[in-house]
């Protein structure tokens, strides 16, 4: 009954911080069919961000988070603004080629700035210790991955299905020539989307350190399962990456409770098994 | 007329000097090729072997034995035994090296055993830490340690602290493997019981359910080994926050606490227990030298293990260079190399004759703060060590 308690948690908690790290994504590759490989670097660039403010700089915690993710999201609409706006019209594969190769410049250029080492995010007193469950004790700091997980999906999906926005957004992708027949600012959406998609990387970036500790590699290591969760939750459905995240994420940490010797074959016939079932995401039909 | 004949004279013997002298300074440096990881997620290692191979021939007045060194980088990127054997045999072959260094992975020093056999080229490893590699070639000479090396004195200590029951938590590879056999076998031995061998996987991140099975099971301590960097980061933040130290389960680990990335941990870092060869705070002059050294090479150079292993594989080089005065002789070399006996920077140090791994103490460590600085603090030597794995 412990074990199963446990799993639950702990599953929970890993899958929390799978879907902070992965919504962003689910924005500009669910959301903006725009293949986005750079996520994970986005999400780099905002946790070194932090990492160096809260640090380096000696700002507090609480200034730090939303001064880092506001920067992610300059440089995500910046990029978006120069050059990945003449990438959305082209193949998939230019748009893989390119943003693997944005990934690779982040890479080199954090290493030559910061250096190779793990960088850590100093988490305030608040958030440091542990908050007793009565059976078992859990990090302070998932409980606010969790409860920021929550807000994130409740938000983004609000934005998506009830705003002006959300539905500008949806036709931009839709069909970029009537939207903009119909008066719909598509460049300021198509910016203003993929920004958000940039803030939301950063964001995943700092609450995930904990568990993904940044480095310079970060950019790439971390992709893969990233990937998995949108592809498993479905393009465009929030909520589906949630149920995803949260579902893989019970898998994982049960696999690693009852049987570790198979390392993360679980976690992959899971998604194999998802994918099959529902091939278009977990939450449609 | 006279002149200007005499002017092209004198710029022929010019050149022809010049043309003279160039291949004559050539051939008397000794080539050093130096096999690392120079980009991609290892290269740190490549830029410590760098800071410490140069820094100690400057530390030598920027000769060894009186001969030039040259050096010869050649990038592995990671395990990747089919381009080290490449590279290696192109020193060997159009460099014409006198002797290799370096070494970061197993697979890729076991690659080139065959070609610095054939050679006869004297090879210092200067990290790769599995047992069986010295055995691969007689002209491998190893600066590092092993994992047999450091664990055996953990256990025996774990076990006169009167602990009866340990977890291990290793991750599933080699290195890791090597650190679960040898605590069993060595804690067995010493009348304890290994209640549970937790076997990591390599790319987890979540370290928290494991940590959980560790509080589980009831065990007085966790002997663990993990891969440097973001996984070490990761187990420790979890053991800090599911309050294993306050459960009274003991942290006993060996290369987790490497210097390389001990500033991050910040406090969480504090108190844990390693067995390992090497610490940056070890207090000896040789120790302060040796730092000073490769700062002044590379101000971003850390003393610890990987530096340390190149450093003192320059002093084995520097002697073998000493013994054949330059010329290339590995036999001779080697039958230098294997009665060597000096103070290196961890302590005294020398070369088993017989598996020419090192031999040398192993220290219990505990993190300190020393100033705002997180340091291994020594606490006792268990005193020389041999390669356990080899004596099997």
């Amino acid at each position: 009954m412990n074990t199963f308690l446990n799993i639950l948690i702990d599953g929970l908690a890993y899958g929390m911080v799978l879907f902070v790290i992965a919504v962003g994504l689910s924005v500009t590759l669910g959301l903006m069919r725009f293949v986005n490989l750079s996520h994970g670097a986005f999400a780099m660039v905002g946790g070194y961000c932090a990492a160096l403010l809260t640090r380096e700089a000696q700002w507090s915690f609480w200034v730090a988070v939303p001064a880092a993710i506001l920067a992610t999201a300059a440089l995500g609409a910046a990029l978006e603004a120069l050059v990945l706006r003449h990438l959305y019209r082209r193949k998939e594969l230019d748009q893989v080629l390119f943003t693997i190769g944005l990934s690779f410049v982040l890479i080199a250029t954090t290493n030559a700035l910061v250096g190779p080492q793990v960088q850590m995010i100093p988490l305030p007193p608040l958030l440091a210790g542990s908050v007793d469950l009565g059976f078992r004790t859990l990090p302070a700091q998932r409980l606010l991955v969790i409860v920021a997980g929550c807000g994130v999906a409740m938000l983004a999906a609000w934005t998506v299905a009830r705003t002006r926005f959300g539905i500008w957004l949806r036709a931009a992708v839709d069909h970029s020539g009537t939207a903009s027949a119909l008066g719909i600012p598509i460049r300021t959406v198509q910016c203003a989307s993929f920004a958000a998609g940039a803030a939301l990387a950063g964001l995943g970036g700092i609450l995930g350190a904990e568990l993904m500790p940044l480095e310079p590699f970060y950019a790439l290591k971390y992709l893969v399962l990233v990937l998995v969760v949108v592809a498993v939750g479905g393009m465009g459905s929030i909520a589906g990456s949630l149920a995803a995240a949260v579902l893989l994420g019970i898998i994982e940490t049960a696999s690693k409770y009852l049987a570790s010797d198979w390392g993360s074959l679980f976690f992959f016939v899971a998604m194999a098994a998802l994918l099959a079932w529902r091939p278009n995401g977990l939450l449609k039909r | 007329m006279n002149t200007h004949r005499r002017a092209i004279a004198f710029a022929l013997l010019a050149s022809a000097g010049l043309t003279l002298a160039s291949p004559q300074a050539m051939a008397q440096a000794v080539k050093v090729g130096i096999i690392g990881p120079f980009s991609g997620p290892f290269a740190h290692y490549g830029t410590l072997f760098k800071a410490a191979a140069e820094g100690y021939v400057a530390s030598q007045g920027g000769k060894l034995a009186g001969k030039d060194i040259e050096f010869i980088y050649r990038d592995t990127g990671g395990p990747n035994p089919a381009l080290t054997k490449t590279l290696v045999q192109e020193l060997l072959v159009k460099d014409k090296v006198d002797y290799l260094g370096g070494f970061v992975f197993t697979p890729n020093a076991m690659a080139v055993a065959p070609l610095i056999q054939q050679s006869q080229t004297p090879t210092v490893v200067f990290n790769a830490a599995t047992s069986a590699i010295t055995e691969k070639s007689d002209y491998f000479v190893r600066t590092s340690y092993t994992l047999w090396q450091v664990t055996v004195p953990a256990a025996q200590w774990a076990a006169k602290q009167n602990m009866k029951k340990v977890v291990t938590a290793v991750t599933d590879y080699g290195p890791g493997i090597d650190a679960e056999t040898a605590f069993k076998s060595e804690f067995s031995k010493q009348g304890g019981t290994v209640v549970e061998s937790i076997r990591m996987p390599i790319a987890t991140t979540d370290f928290g359910p494991f940590v959980q099975r560790i509080k589980a099971s009831g065990a007085q301590a966790v002997y663990t080994f993990l891969p440097g960097g973001p996984p070490n980061l990761g187990f420790v933040k979890a053991y800090n926050e599911n309050g294993l130290a306050k459960a009274g389960v003991q942290f006993l680990g060996s290369a987790e606490t490497d210097e390389f990335d001990l500033q991050k941990f910040g406090d969480a870092a504090l108190g844990l227990t390693t067995a390992f060869h090497y610490s940056g705070a070890h207090d000896s002059p040789e120790n302060k030298k040796f730092a000073a050294a490769i700062k002044k090479q590379d101000p971003s150079a850390v003393a610890n293990y990987a530096s340390v292993g190149a450093w003192d594989g320059m002093y084995v080089i520097h002697q073998m260079i000493v013994a054949t005065g330059g010329k290339k002789d590995g036999p001779k070399a080697l039958a230098a190399a294997r009665s060597l006996k000096w103070e290196s920077p961890r302590g005294p140090v020398s070369i088993d004759a017989k598996t020419r791994h090192i031999t040398q103490n192993v220290y219990l460590r505990k993190v300190e703060k020393v100033g705002d600085q997180l340091v291994n603090k020594e606490l006792q030597s268990f005193g020389p060590q041999a390669d356990f794995g080899l004596e099997k």
